[in-house]
């Protein structure tokens, strides 16, 4: 229990660097996947029916419950960039749920957000005290942290909350809206071309409605968040020297960087974004706190963060990916159903693609036979246990991890304790 | 000279747990000050709990739960494999030994052991899983013991529907599955007199489990490799044990004990696996297992006190304290726990370097360590 968490990271290190999945893909590159991945929703809407699939409806749910898992996400993304594994993003997120429901039935929802996000940060802080300055275990420190924050917001709740008309031992008074912004003329455009069920167009039209249609200002917040950790962490003196910490600490110490400073700094970050994480569960999925709300969240984040290779873009498609089969799992059988076929239509084409640029026969079949075996699994059923829907995302991660995992690469040092003069 | 037993190192070694509790009970009576609460009628009412026959049987019961939960998890632990699974492994195992001894008839003694058996089974499957991932394509068992928590939830429901492995309960909403008829059921021991409730049988095997993973760990060549290759894999490699094996191993045996946590519960007492069996228990021996140092001894009392807080705090709310006081304390107290270990070290290495210093003729630290403070 003392010092490596992943013991293959070492030895792989001078291999993955030459590789280019380590680079991002730019701009260009996320835009060419998402027209890709909505082509290939769009085409199996058509062909099934299944008009949730891709409906303004399904989409702003998807974009509304990836949120708090992107903004763990970003959270771990910080804090493992610097070298401290954080898996007490969970009970970051709760103390932000926590912090926006006492804040926000008092004084408003912007008061909430403060609120959230400063008690997210005091929970990064813990972290940091433990992890950096008393080296504990980070593991270790994340778990006590999780423990210990449903134990405060519990015992909390049942202090401040019942007995307050509204409010109760498990849930906070409700509060007010914070608002939403709807762009007139153009939302309702994008609806009635969405629900037209033209072959991509009408796709397209049900993104951007999803886009102009009561979207929420933290939404938009959040966004904003993804895109400024992505130039600070690499395009900022700053970024870089939080970032050389996290890949080997004594030789960043040796060039005059301040380690556990750094190390502070990314750690409270990190709960800092998943309290907002946690205040746009209680804010916009809901308008309480309530015990319980975050339902796993941070631990997702944190998949979402590793199946993102500890990179802001892939992170997010991970969340996004979280986000989407929660949100078909809302919008009925029918939809959920529907994704056996998409399943079937990615494995062929990835299949396909292996076979005839890669030629690798024993890798092409196998992804071929699974594509077959999806295609039959579709057309054999009407539909699936709500219980499949449940578990889509969790297999999808752990087959993506199984399949990718060679070619992440978390940072060097991410997971070892640092102690000043000790190696 | 015994070092291991000489005044210094006995005061060390109970200075980090004493620290902790004493800490947390500091930071636990400003907490219960800050909002208008006596930190000594709750701490009175909390040890006055425990001296009730009825509450002593339910430590004992829940101390038996967790003590296997912690177990399992420390037995990773020790090989720096965080098995954060063991959630998931006990409440499948649960459900399916369940199913299989509802659905067998067999004599007392060997009903049991097949229900015993078939959880152990299940929950060592269930790891193997992360186990595999991890030798074979490189998956942290971090990441994916989550996951597979999250997909044992799912599978639990789908088999917890009526048709499939469970029938419904007359008179309430609760399902459950096929209850386990007498043959399968672990007969009490009447351990403390005056209390109505008897205390679990499996408290027995707990003990017995307790015992075997401290001949495996500490007098097996196997249990030396384990440790070894939790210290340091480059070392262990060199001296040439099989890692990926160990891995595999070692997960399938937390996966096994992990498979038994449910089963006091089960044979002792619900004799069903419906939707109210308890869950969470896998978190509850990860706090257990760091609690108790991975120490068979050091995780009963680890246990013992979880069961005491987790019993006890039931009678606070009818004293107008919140017994959420209760999960602060706890986590408070596996925080300092780590720190204050963390802190023990720290002096020891700081004084061992100064005894080295002293025993060379000079009174100044002679290595480097004296920076570590």
């Amino acid at each position: 229990m003392s010092q490596t968490i992943e013991p293959q990271a070492t030895p792989t290190v001078d291999v993955s660097l030459r590789r280019s999945s380590n680079r991002s893909l730019g701009l260009r590159g996320v835009g060419a996947v998402l027209v890709g991945v909505l082509l290939l929703l769009s085409f199996i809407r058509v062909i099934t029916g299944a008009d949730d699939l891709t409906s303004a409806g399904t989409l702003a749910a998807a974009i509304g419950l990836s949120v708090p898992i992107a903004m763990a996400g970003l959270g771990g993304l910080w804090s493992e960039r610097s070298g401290v594994v954080n898996i007490g993003l969970e009970g970051m997120l709760v103390f932000g749920t926590f912090g926006a429901g006492w804040a926000g039935y008092q004084w408003g929802p912007w008061a909430g957000l403060f609120v959230g996000v400063a008690f997210g940060a005091l929970g990064g802080l813990l972290h940091a005290v433990a992890t950096v300055t008393f080296a504990v275990d980070q593991i270790v420190s994340g778990v006590a942290i999780n423990i210990l924050a449903l134990g405060v917001t519990q015992y909390l709740a049942s202090v401040l909350f019942d007995g307050v008309q509204g409010g109760g031992p498990t849930q906070s008074p409700p509060m007010t809206s914070m608002g939403s912004i709807t762009i007139p003329g153009l939302s309702p455009f994008f609806l009635d071309v969405a629900a037209n069920g033209w072959f991509f167009v009408s796709d397209v039209a049900a993104v951007l409605a999803a886009l102009t249609t009561k979207l929420s200002y933290l939404t938009i917040i959040a966004v904003f968040l993804v895109v400024a950790t992505y130039y600070v962490l690499w395009r900022t003196a700053f970024g870089l020297r939080l970032r050389s910490v996290g890949e080997a600490p004594h030789a960043a110490a040796t060039l005059g960087v301040k380690v556990k400073r750094y190390k502070y700094i990314a750690v409270v970050m990190s709960g800092a974004l998943a309290g907002f994480g946690g205040v746009f569960l209680a804010e916009v999925l809901s308008n309480i706190y309530r015990e319980g709300q975050t339902a796993g969240r941070g631990y997702i984040g944190l998949a979402a963060m590793i199946f993102g290779n500890w990179r802001p873009g892939g992170m997010a498609a991970g969340a996004g990916l979280f986000g989407f089969t929660d949100a078909l799992q809302l919008r009925g059988a029918e939809a959920v159903h529907a994704l056996l076929a998409v399943a079937a239509l990615a494995l062929l084409l990835w299949a396909l693609w292996i076979l005839f640029r890669r030629r690798d026969l024993k890798k092409g079949g196998a992804a071929l036979l699974f594509a077959v075996l999806f295609a039959w699994w579709y057309l054999a059923t009407d539909e699936l246990p709500p219980q499949a829907t449940f578990v889509t995302p969790y297999v999808t991660t752990l087959v993506v991890l199984a399949l990718a995992t060679q070619r992440l690469r978390p940072p060097a040092a991410d997971g070892i304790p640092y102690r000043e003069g000790e190696d | 000279m015994n070092r291991r037993f000489s005044p210094r190192a006995v005061a060390l070694a109970l200075a980090a747990p004493v620290l902790a509790v004493v800490f947390t009970m500091i930071i636990t009576s400003i907490v219960l000050i800050a909002s208008g609460k006596d930190p000594l009628q709750t701490f009175q009412v909390l040890v006055g709990e425990a001296s009730k026959p009825r509450i002593q049987v339910q430590i004992l019961n829940a101390a038996t739960t967790y003590y296997l939960s912690a177990i399992a998890v420390a037995i990773g632990f020790r090989m720096n494999l965080f098995n954060i699974g063991v959630d998931g492994q006990y409440r499948l195992a649960a459900i399916l030994a369940a199913a299989a001894g509802g659905a067998v008839a067999l004599p007392a003694p060997l009903h049991v052991a097949f229900i015993i058996a078939v959880a152990m089974l299940v929950g060592a499957c269930w790891a193997g899983i992360a186990a595999i991932l991890k030798v074979t394509r490189g998956v942290s068992e971090v990441i994916s013991t989550i996951m597979l928590n999250f997909i044992a939830t799912g599978l639990i429901a789908y088999l917890l529907t009526p048709g499939r492995l469970a029938e419904s309960i007359e008179g309430s909403n609760n399902i459950s599955t096929k209850p386990i008829p007498e043959s399968g059921w672990m007969p009490g021991i009447p351990l403390i007199p005056d209390a109505k409730g008897e205390v679990f049988g499996f408290i027995v095997i707990a003990g017995v489990v307790g015992v075997a993973y401290w001949f495996l760990l500490g007098r097996t060549r196997f249990g030396f490799d384990l440790r070894a290759t939790g210290r340091s894999e480059p070392a262990a490699i060199a001296s040439g044990v099989n890692v990926k094996k160990m891995i595999v191993v070692t997960m399938l045996l937390s996966g096994a004990v992990a498979g038994l946590v449910g089963m006091p519960q089960l044979l002792g007492s619900s004799h069903a696996y419906s939707l109210d069996f308890p869950a969470g228990l896998g978190f509850t021996g990860i706090a257990i297992a760091l609690l108790g140092r991975n120490n068979p001894i050091g995780i009963a009392f680890g246990a013992l006190l979880w069961a005491f807080l987790d019993s006890s705090a039931t009678r606070l709310d009818f004293e107008g304290i919140p017994q959420e006081i209760v999960a602060i304390m706890q986590g408070v107290l596996v925080l300092s726990v780590v720190i204050a270990y963390e802190l023990v070290r720290r002096y020891r290495v700081r004084q061992v370097a100064h005894d080295v210093g002293r025993q060379l003729g000079s009174t100044e630290p002679v290595s480097g360590q004296g920076a570590v403070a």
